[in-house]
């Protein structure tokens, strides 16, 4: 098909309709590239949010505390047990709300504001110190600086996707009067100019009906709550700090856009955080507790730890059961069976079994092993069963094209220098096979791995807050966690998904990655 | 000293037993085998690592065979003991009662320490303790005694002439056979399960009811009208193929028509990662990302309708969780086994069919159309019914992103429920397995299982009968 060839053309309705042909082969071809974007984009969208989700979560905020262990209320009446320390989980926790206390003279004040500044850091959040003053009791009485998360919703505040605010600059405050109900009057030249113009803009992006907005300004570790705000002037609620802080500054003023009442948050809760945050005492450290921590109901607290080690469980379990069964198969098929009606039934059987869906394996499994036999649920190792009856099918398939991908002069040259049949098939010939069997194993044990609904209807959805020891503890897995968390309502879970899915992705590329590097190097074309 | 040999952990003492016992009989076979070669001028007939196999043969086959035994047995035969031991007062408790307590008893023993509790239950603890040491006491006598007579009677018969590899290659191949035979058993055990459940079910509420009723109410264990589900299922199948079907077949004949070598190394195990992806990943992308714009787009259509005047009320449910949601997401999922398979297919159409096609004028598309499709159709029928079947047996993402209520609407934006949602939903509870609740499970497990298995039967005898064509 050269240029210099050109089809004779005979009127202008046939070259209208050759126009019209290469026209339609055009858009064919367009149709077909659209469709492999638009599976591409899906891809890349999936990709892009929950890692862009994750990267959210890879970090969180910690705050420091620098407190006196004081031996009183740390190892009170004189019992400096390591395990009572260890236990002393209130104890510790007060010694960090009164240093909040002590940092926040205002929210002494009232029942409410205590219960807001108790907020800031989990109980539990104190335990790994407690632990490590128990194992460490000379401690006790000295100054230690503690570090505990911040709580969830704070945390998401300060990492721009809990409240949704506008942030602006505002003009220098000239005066600061003290008024009699303890407000205070604030002005300053055409100081709030911004702020009315913000204001103005944000309410039109929300409802004409919006709820009243609120505006906190904040100079230093000092904010207050902005109200009647002209160009010039407004009524200046302090929340935190010292009114002095604001003369002669230009504060920053934000502007809540989500009414008190919707938000988790309150506005002294925020201008608390401000503060901590401008004395330096708030870090934002990488969340090494999603792989060290078990699982919590307090998202800043939450980790993996024990679905990953109930993950490898229930996969050695799988892997023990259905590599040694699947392969044997494999090589009973492949190298002896006759053909006859019970080897085609089997073969039948194998081929249905890869297809049945797997959320019939786990009723299975509830009927068979939890009702019949009666094994405990929850455990991996009714998991590792029930998955390795869905992964043995997988990995006879991939081992029987493996076995047959070997020379059949492999096995006549064994059978010449007189092997038997079974000294053939394994000396020689599995042996052969073995780098393409066992990447069909790893990729089936990879699909386990991915697993959730079978798990769920064996029991495996239960809360675990320990790390199990063995196979048959209570226990969950990465996919069932994270389909567990993704059920919470916190929108702090969100994230920390994410992050879980990340976790279980890394190990499938893991595996994937594996399967490559076994392809590449021990592969053979014959 | 009962007490103690009943709280043995005796899954991991059989297992090690096993392999003392094994490895053992093993070396003294191989040693005495070893001692014959040498003292006789008579060639050996078998190796005498052979002779150890067989000798470990002999031992493990009776050892494993108790040990199964054991397992299975073990529990029953100590509570059946018990139960006979028990105070008469125990005798007005009803059957599942009785159950409960020996399960609490059970529980009781394994963790030691049962103080708090009262004194009957501690004497039934102990009692039960005492019991599971002489069943374990006497499965250790019987398994070391069967091991001694296993390993002394194969001595015995290993000489010269001994036709050890024979046996060994004969029991080996029977283990082959027998892993084998571990498909039917599943398949066998998946039918029987489920038949045995639904059988139940069905005692209590008629299949024709199940099939045909049109309303669902599981939860509340009254109506077990199955029809709403069947629906939903169907029509988020559809939705999901109304997405993968075209993408998946046009990137199939992308890829092997029109796409270079290279692009198709890149694009093809792309494509692939679409399926190693978990399910549970799809259904948190469904419920972050999909369903919220989904219900976005749907009330900003109520709104344009109604400022149009073509409605006075929206038309679209727009729920938070909708069948729209999981079909599309579901439609990502199987796009890559729509077109893996007829890629697969469409490069198996000859060469020359092809040829003869363009010899004749035909352009590249319309060869495409009129000839390569045509001629693997059969091939792509099969790969879209077992993606049918694939989207009919999902679970994760149905149940994250399609939502609970029952109810049979033509609305792609309200939220339905599938066969799988109710599986999960119905399992997950902490019911007994002689509730109607569960027992409904394996009924529809049972009608899952049946529809999806037809439709690989259906597939696979498609591609059969394709394959013959060209071979």
């Amino acid at each position: 098909m050269t240029d210099a060839v050109r089809t004779p053309i005979t009127s202008a309705a046939a070259a209208k309709h050759l126009k019209r042909r290469r026209a339609a082969d055009g858009r064919f071809r367009y149709y077909g590239l659209s469709a492999i974007f638009i599976a591409l984009g899906a891809l890349a969208v999936l990709v892009f949010t929950i890692g862009a989700q994750a990267l959210s979560a890879a970090t969180y905020h910690v705050v420091r505390y620098d407190i006196t262990l004081d031996p009183a209320v740390v190892a009170p009446d004189g019992a400096g047990e390591p395990d009572q320390i260890a236990r002393n989980v209130d104890g510790f926790y007060s010694l960090v709300r009164d240093n909040l206390l002590a940092t926040f003279p205002e929210a002494d004040a009232d029942r409410d504001s205590r219960r807001e500044v108790s907020d800031f850091v989990t109980r539990l959040a104190v335990l790994p110190t407690a632990r490590m003053v128990a194992r460490n009791p000379e401690l006790v009485g000295s100054a230690i600086s503690l570090k505990a998360p911040l709580n969830d919703d704070l945390d998401l505040y300060l990492k721009g996707n809990g409240v949704r605010e506008r942030k602006i600059k505002a003009g220098a405050i000239e005066t600061v009067l003290a008024e009699a109900d303890g407000t205070y009057r604030v002005s300053g030249l055409g100081a709030f100019d911004p702020v009315v113009a913000g204001l103005a803009v944000a309410s039109a992006d929300r409802d004409a009906d919006a709820v009243q907005m609120n505006v906190l300004l904040t100079a230093g570790v000092s904010t207050g709550r902005l109200t009647g705000i002209s160009a010039g002037r407004a009524r200046l609620e302090l929340l935190t700090g010292q009114a002095q802080d604001f003369a002669n500054a230009r504060p920053t003023a934000r502007i809540i856009i989500s009414a008190e009442s919707e938000r988790t948050i309150s506005d002294r809760q925020i201008a608390w955080t401000l503060a901590l945050k401008e004395m330096g005492r708030i870090d934002r450290a990488p969340r090494m507790t999603l792989l060290t921590n078990s699982d919590s109901t307090y998202p800043e607290l939450a980790g993996g730890l024990s679905a990953i080690v109930g993950s490898l469980l229930t996969m050695l379990i799988t892997a023990l059961v259905a590599m040694p069964i699947g392969i044997l198969a494999a090589v009973y098929l492949e190298e002896f069976a006759p053909r006859n009606r019970v080897t085609e039934f089997i073969e039948v059987n194998i081929n249905n079994l890869a297809a049945v869906p797997s959320i019939v394996f786990g009723l299975l499994g509830a009927a068979l092993y939890i009702n019949f036999l009666g094994m405990p649920r929850s455990a991996p190792l009714v998991g590792g069963l029930v998955l390795a009856l869905m992964t043995f099918p997988v990995v006879i398939i991939a081992s029987r094209a493996a076995l047959k991908a070997v020379p059949p002069s492999v096995r006549a040259g064994a059978l010449a220098v007189g092997a038997s049949q079974m000294q053939t098939v394994f000396h020689h010939v599995v042996p052969l096979a073995a780098p393409g069997i066992l990447t069909g194993a790893i990729l089936g044990m990879a699909r386990a791995l991915g697993e959730t609904a079978p798990l769920l209807l064996i029991g495996m959805v239960a809360f675990v807050g320990d790390v199990p020891r063995g196979p048959t503890d209570e226990s969950t897995v990465m996919p069932v966690l994270i389909f567990s968390w993704s059920n919470n309502a916190e929108r702090a879970w969100e994230p920390l998904t994410s992050a879980m899915i990340v976790v279980l992705l890394a190990f499938l590329l893991l595996m994937n990655g594996l399967v490559v590097f076994l392809r590449r190097r021990y592969e053979r074309r014959w | 000293m009962l007490q103690q040999l009943g709280q043995l952990p005796m899954g991991w003492l059989l297992i090690a037993l096993i392999a003392v016992f094994g490895s053992a009989a093993f070396f003294l076979g191989r040693v005495r085998a070893e001692r014959l070669l040498l003292s006789t001028p008579v060639r050996m007939h078998s190796r005498p690592n052979y002779h150890g196999y067989y000798v470990a043969m002999c031992t493990v086959v009776p050892v494993l065979l108790i040990a199964v035994a054991y397992s299975i047995f073990a529990e029953d035969l100590t509570q059946g003991a018990l139960m006979r031991e028990l105070p008469s007062s125990f005798a007005q408790l009803s059957a599942a009662e009785l159950q409960s307590y020996l399960d609490s008893v059970r529980m009781a023993a394994g963790s030691a320490v049962s103080e708090g509790s009262d004194r009957v239950f501690r004497a039934i603890t102990n009692r039960y303790l005492e019991l599971r040491g002489m069943v374990n006491g006497a499965t250790l006598v019987l398994l070391g005694a069967l091991a001694a007579i296993g390993i002394f009677w194969a001595q015995r018969r290993l000489k010269p002439d001994f036709r050890a590899r024979a046996l060994v290659e004969n029991g080996m191949e029977l283990v082959l056979f027998l892993c084998a035979g571990v498909a039917i058993a599943t398949t066998a055990g998946i039918v029987l399960s489920l038949l045995y459940e639904s059988l139940q079910f069905f005692q209590k509420v008629s299949a024709w009811d199940f099939l045909t009723g049109t309303r669902w109410n599981a939860q509340t264990e009254a109506e077990f009208g199955a029809l709403p589900l069947f629906f939903g299922t169907f029509m988020i199948a559809l939705i999901a193929m109304l997405v993968a079907a075209p993408i998946g077949l046009f990137s199939a004949i992308f890829l092997s028509e029109y796409a270079s070598p290279q692009a198709r190394a890149w694009i093809k195990p792309i494509l692939e990662i679409l399926a190693g992806i978990p399910t549970v990943v799809y259904g948190f992308f469904a419920l972050l990302v999909v369903a919220p714009g989904i219900r976005q787009l749907a009330i900003l259509f109520n709104e344009g309708v109604i400022r149009l005047g073509l409605a006075s009320e929206p038309i679209l449910a727009a729920q938070p969780t909708s069948a729209l949601a999981a079909g599309l997401v579901m439609g990502i999922m199987v796009i890559p086994f729509v077109s893996s398979l007829s890629d697969d297919v469409i490069n198996a159409v000859p060469q020359t069919l092809r040829d003869a096609a363009y010899a004749l004028g035909a352009t590249k598309s319309e060869t495409v159309k009129q000839v390569v499709v045509p001629a693997a159709l059969p091939g792509i029928i099969a790969a879209l019914l077992l993606a049918v079947s694939r989207a009919i047996g999902e679970t994760m993402i149905v149940v994250m992103a399609a939502g609970k209520s029952a109810r049979i609407s033509l609305d792609p934006t309200s939220d339905l429920t599938t066969i799988t949602v109710q599986i999960v939903s119905l399992m997950t509870g902490e019911t007994g397995f002689d509730d109607p609740k569960t027992l409904s499970a394996f009924a529809l497990g049972l009608v899952l299982f049946a529809v999806t298995l037809a439709f690989n039967i259906v597939a696979l005898r498609v591609v059969k009968k394709y394959r013959e064509k060209y071979d």
